[in-house]
């Protein structure tokens, strides 16, 4: 079941559309934010609040990938992998996250605390390399600063 | 040098509140609206000001609005919807719009709705631009709470609604008929056209496409008039473009200029020249999914009139710089891998060749490829281009590849000579997942 808190911003986002399915996307953040990642339970709650099947939420949620079907850790490093950035050395900050926390792209720390994604352009390209760790933006990253722009994500 | 656009943005790119807005001439186009500027007199109006789409085609705004249904026959609701989702690799000129003056967006939505007499708009935002969301959901409510939003314009029956929606991802939501399917909360797949959006759109409702930048100029032309506005671009489309620069440039960043300023200008005089010790071998003029030009275009006005089709396209107008440090072929497999990454899966030659392009790209960077493997390059370019895909993401992938191909072919040579790439072969190239 959906949570009150999270049925009323549903009931809210609703409003604005004439039928419910097209919450969908609303839904899957909605209940994202809240619980950090989309499991079967929640895709379910979604499903028989907007009236549509499992299969067909799920559907949805897998397409987009700021919806997390698998568990993240409490952070979510994202790291601009396109082209200005690729210019700029995201491979050396990506080899630095690596050597630091021991994640490759798509893992997450064993303590639970960081998890590293790839992300097409930040639209920070001016500042290459970018990498946004849950809504901040750092650009100019080089390797160095990694750690002490991560510190700050306990 | 006039700036409608950006003369406000303050330099530390916090926004500007309505107060301040208001102040400095902010939502006075409603007042000319209200005293009685008819909507076919507004779309008059941006048909002379010869306004075209900056969201990439440079499609006449004006010819776009005309096939919308108007009058009292017209079906209800119409949609208006801000193309937000600004995520062509390389492109950043919407985010300092959104960011820097969030009540332009609004200002901007409700001309628009004025002129095609639709009562609702949507902000279809990226994901990713948080700083965005909040600043529009403020200006949004300050809008309604002032009554500029979900009030008649004083004087007219015209009252428009305007809502936010945060996206969860994706490129190809950018393409106007994904982002529909995505409004209505299902999967970007783009639809097939025709109907076009403009008579079946939103819940097939009559609905209007327009990226932010164009949206931005419309207070500006309403204010000024088309003359003036025209008078602001050195070439036959009107107004001003938010240029960009980014590669190893010496000031890379985002200038508004005169429509029709030549990349040279842009390179030498706005973004410092290369770097030291790197030279100029290309540029990518508007995103990724433009054409190469290289030294002998520079002096091309960066237009959507003056650069010859069979050269390219201004695309965004947000450059990439390649220089001679870069590997061409690398650059390009960063490209194709975006590309096949971001791919909706809908029809096959995209789904499945775009992946191929990038597998074989790697094979060039790792040393593997043989000259079968550039004629399989040379083939995709055409396969995949223009007419043979359900939608402009393969074509648009494939521009950068086929200019590359001619112009840096010696470059994909060396690599099979070579048996290694000439410049990246010490570095250890990241995979990523295609
Ligand atoms: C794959 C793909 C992605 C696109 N992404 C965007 C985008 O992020 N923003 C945008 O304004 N237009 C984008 N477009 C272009 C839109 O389909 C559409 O042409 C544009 O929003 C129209 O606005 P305009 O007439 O004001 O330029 C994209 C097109 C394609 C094929
Ligand atoms: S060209 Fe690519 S993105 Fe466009 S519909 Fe086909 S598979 Fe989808
Ligand atoms: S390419 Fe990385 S932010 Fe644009």
């Amino acid at each position: 079941m959906l949570t009150d808190i999270e049925r009323r911003e549903l009931d809210d986002a609703l409003k604005h559309y004439p039928d419910k399915r097209a919450g969908a996307i609303d839904a899957l953040l909605i209940v994202q934010r809240r619980r950090g990642w989309i499991s079967d339970d929640s895709l379910l709650d979604i499903a028989q609040f907007l009236g549509m099947t499992g299969d067909d939420v799920d559907s949805i949620a897998t397409f987009y990938n700021l919806i997390f079907r698998k568990p993240v850790g409490r952070h979510v490093a994202f790291l601009c992998d396109s082209i200005s950035c690729w210019i700029m050395g995201y491979e050396q900050v990506c080899a630095q996250i690596k050597k630091s926390y021991e994640i490759d792209l798509g893992q997450t720390t064993r303590d639970g605390r960081l998890t590293c994604l790839p992300i097409a352009c930040l639209g920070h390209c001016e500042r290459a390399p970018a990498l946004m760790i849950d809504q901040d933006v750092y650009g100019d990253v080089t390797p160095e600063k990694v750690e002490s722009i991560v510190e700050k994500y306990k | 040098m006039e700036r409608p656009l950006t003369q406000y943005i303050h330099p530390d790119g916090s926004p500007r509140l309505l107060r301040e807005y208001v102040k400095d001439g902010g939502y006075r186009s409603l007042q000319i609206l209200a005293a009685g500027m008819a909507p076919q007199d507004l779309q008059r109006l941006v048909a002379e000001a010869g306004l075209r789409g900056r969201g990439g085609a440079g499609f006449p705004t004006a010819s776009k609005w005309s096939f919308v249904p108007m009058g009292s026959d017209a079906p209800k609701p119409k949609y208006i919807v801000a193309n937000a989702d600004e995520m062509e690799p390389g492109t950043f000129k919407d985010r300092v719009l959104l960011e820097g003056e969030p009540h332009g967006l609004v200002e901007s939505m409700i001309i628009a709705g004025y002129a095609l007499e639709a009562e609702v708009g949507f902000i279809f935002l990226r994901g990713e631009y948080h700083l965005s969301a909040a600043r529009l959901t403020q200006a949004i409510a300050e809008a309604y709470a002032e009554g500029y939003l979900g009030k008649p314009l004083p004087g007219t029956a015209f009252r428009f609604d305007l809502h936010l929606h945060a996206s969860a991802g994706r490129y190809i939501c950018g393409e106007e008929t994904a982002l529909l399917n995505a409004l209505e909360g299902k999967r970007a797949i783009p639809r097939a056209k025709p109907p076009y959006p403009q008579t079946v759109g939103l819940w097939g409702q009559p609905t209007i496409v327009q990226n932010v930048e164009t949206l931005y100029n419309l207070p500006h032309i309403v204010n000024h008039g088309s003359a003036w506005y025209q008078s602001l671009s050195r070439s036959k489309d009107g107004g001003t473009k938010i240029y960009g620069i980014s590669g190893r440039v010496t000031h890379p960043g985002w200038w508004e200029l005169p429509l029709g300023t030549t990349a040279r200008e842009l390179l030498e005089q706005h973004a410092g020249g290369m770097v030291n010790d790197v030279s100029f071998r290309g540029l990518l003029p508007g995103g990724a999914s433009t054409a190469f030009l290289t030294e002998e275009h520079l002096d091309l006005p960066m237009d959507f009139s003056s650069i010859p089709s069979q050269v390219g396209r201004l695309g965004t107008g947000t450059m990439i710089v390649l220089d001679d440090h870069t590997c061409p072929v690398g650059f390009v497999l960063n490209l194709e891998k975006f590309f096949a990454r971001e791919s909706c899966g809908w029809c096959t030659p995209c789904r499945e060749g775009l992946p191929w392009v990038a597998r074989i790209l790697e094979s060039f960077e790792e040393g593997r490829a043989t000259h079968d493997d550039l004629a399989l390059l040379d083939m995709h370019a055409d396969l995949l281009g223009p007419g043979y895909t359900f939608c402009a993401l393969a074509p648009g992938a494939m521009a950068p590849l086929q200019s590359a191909l001619k112009y840096f072919r010696d470059d994909f040579v060396r690599h099979i000579t070579l048996g290694r790439c000439p410049v990246n072969s010490k570095q250890k190239r990241h995979k990523v997942l295609v």
